[in-house]
């Protein structure tokens, strides 16, 4: 996959069962963000093509898909509640008009998220960890079968992220399938069912998610080192180094 | 009560309460995009659209030569909002002072134009500052099916423009036609600055789409309350403009503009003395 001439991408392949959360991991420019945000059709491509659920993603599979982008996006230059943004999440293909029970929807997704309260709260005085419990209740306001986040909890207070583990757990007892884009795996550990870690855009490790103990803890870490040849080293897991 | 039994202040009130009404639609959306200064830009191509019109008009030989300074203006201002559709999705570098070149060269064309075309400065300033003391009931009739168009869609469309212009990323994974949808607040706000150019004028008709905006951001938080507050802001602006300017000799355009701002200053006061207030 290229974006503006440049290959980005390289036969990047994600499996998720039903059930299942895989992490995406991988160090700043390794691709992660860009390839969910590919995924879902939030960036054009110059060439190469992306499938979802095996072909083409169709308006059908769209319809299916619970996305969570990274919070820059939460508030903008119109004050809106919690609740108008979860209720944007029931639009769609063909869908220019929020169904019948939108509002009730809508609520029910912030109290499963724990912020029920504030549903009639203008969005942008919420705190970080508020702001992406409304972002992720608009993803799963559509019920979807595929859940895709990026970074969720990047800027997120303690609580917050208590929360949005709880939502996601109960989201994977339910049968949906969970991509999550993280920089390290924090307060998801315990969810995390196998990572896929990318660096310069292929593959480089499939498999059991790395520890985060030593130098994996520490905030800018990527991760993957080392690792001379990535794209030969796709298919099998990849000694995971503790130390610098 | 007799100045309202008079035809043309019964015109001059529609289509100020029409203008006032459909101005801040597009004009949430464009304040939501942070784009609040785009309808300036279009205005000033939209004159442009009016001077090819007017010397259209005057080589075909119609009686009334501006005839066709609306369909100009429409023409116009649909194609530059196009342009600079085009030029934001795309992230084109330099789009900037291709919009500057676009904008003024714009109006830079229509002075010319007009001046060709057997204008007289007068009409230019008709234009440039707005001219709602001389509307004929055919204006009144075009500004009531264009003013329709931009309500009926830029209301009826509201949930799928809201979600476009808060957050495209997530309209654009949700299969939302974001393409479709933001040509649509483009062509609204290319008609809807050809509606209010009758009334303020191309120079002011950025405020009439932000100053209601601004005004009811001050004073509710939900997006859908906004923008209907901003309709009746707008249209108050207008009847109080218009009612003004008949019992006094004031350019109306300029009024209307200046009763906005006022009450955007005393509003603001008010809710930050409020603040202040609780905050003790």
């Amino acid at each position: 996959m290229t974006l503006g001439g440049v290959e980005i991408l390289h036969d990047v392949q994600i499996s998720v069962a039903p059930g299942e959360v895989v992490a995406l991991m991988g160090g700043n420019g390794s691709g992660k963000s860009t390839f969910v945000r590919a995924l879902v059709g939030a960036l054009p491509l110059s060439s190469g093509s992306i499938e979802m659920f095996g072909h083409a993603p169709s308006p059908a599979d769209r319809a299916n898909l619970g996305y969570v982008p990274q919070r820059v996006t939460a508030s903008a230059g119109v004050s809106a509640t919690a609740r108008e943004v979860v209720m944007s999440g029931l639009l769609g293909a063909g869908r220019l008009r929020p169904v019948r029970d939108a509002r009730e929807r809508a609520e029910r997704a912030l109290t499963d998220l724990g912020i029920g309260a504030l549903a009639r709260r203008d969005v942008g005085t919420l705190s970080g960890g508020e702001q992406q419990r409304v972002l992720i209740a608009r993803a799963m306001v559509r019920d979807p079968r595929l859940v895709i986040l990026d970074e969720p909890m990047a800027g997120v207070d303690l609580p917050s992220q208590e929360s949005l583990t709880a939502a996601l757990a109960d989201r994977k007892e339910r049968g949906a399938a969970i991509v999550i884009v993280l920089h390290e795996l924090g307060a998801l550990t315990r969810l995390i069912d196998h990572a896929v870690v990318l660096e310069r855009g292929c593959v480089v490790h499939v498999g059991e998610p790395p520890a985060a103990l030593g130098v994996h803890a520490l905030p800018g870490h990527d991760h993957v080192h080392p690792h001379p040849d990535p794209p030969e080293r796709a298919s099998g897991p990849l000694p995971m180094d503790v130390t610098p | 009560m007799t100045v309202l039994a008079d035809p043309l202040v019964q015109r001059m009130l529609i289509v100020g309460v029409l203008v006032g009404l459909a101005a801040p639609v597009v004009g949430t959306y464009l304040v939501q995009r942070r784009m609040a200064l785009l309808g300036d830009g279009i205005g000033h191509v939209a004159l442009a659209g009016v001077a090819a019109g007017w010397l259209a008009g005057s080589a075909a030989g119609l009686t009334q030569r501006d005839a066709l300074a609306v369909p100009g203006a429409v023409i116009f201002a649909i194609g530059a909002a196009a342009i600079i559709e085009r030029l934001r999705t795309r992230g084109t570098t330099g789009a900037d002072v291709v919009m500057a070149i676009l904008f003024y060269g714009g109006i830079a064309v229509g002075v010319l134009l007009i001046g060709a075309a057997g204008g007289t400065n007068a009409n230019l300033l008709g234009y440039l500052f707005g001219s709602i003391s001389t509307v004929t009931w055919t204006d009144v009739w075009v500004t009531g099916a264009l003013a329709a168009v931009v309500l009926l869609l830029g209301i009826g469309l509201r949930p799928s423009l809201f979600a476009v212009t808060h957050d495209q990323e997530f309209a654009r994974s949700t299969g939302l036609p974001v393409g479709a949808l933001n040509m649509v607040v483009a062509v609204l706000a290319a008609v809807t600055i050809t509606v209010a150019m009758r009334v303020v004028g191309v120079l002011l008709v950025s405020a009439l789409m932000i100053l209601p905006v601004a005004i009811a951001q001050v004073l509710t938080h939900s997006f859908t309350r906004t923008m209907n507050v901003a309709m009746v802001i707008g249209a108050t602006l207008t009847t109080a403009g218009t009612i003004i300017t008949v019992t006094y000799d004031v350019q109306p355009g300029a009024l209307i503009v200046v009763l906005g701002v006022g009450a955007y200053v005393a509003v603001s006061l008010v809710a930050s003395m409020r603040r202040a207030r609780s905050a003790r």
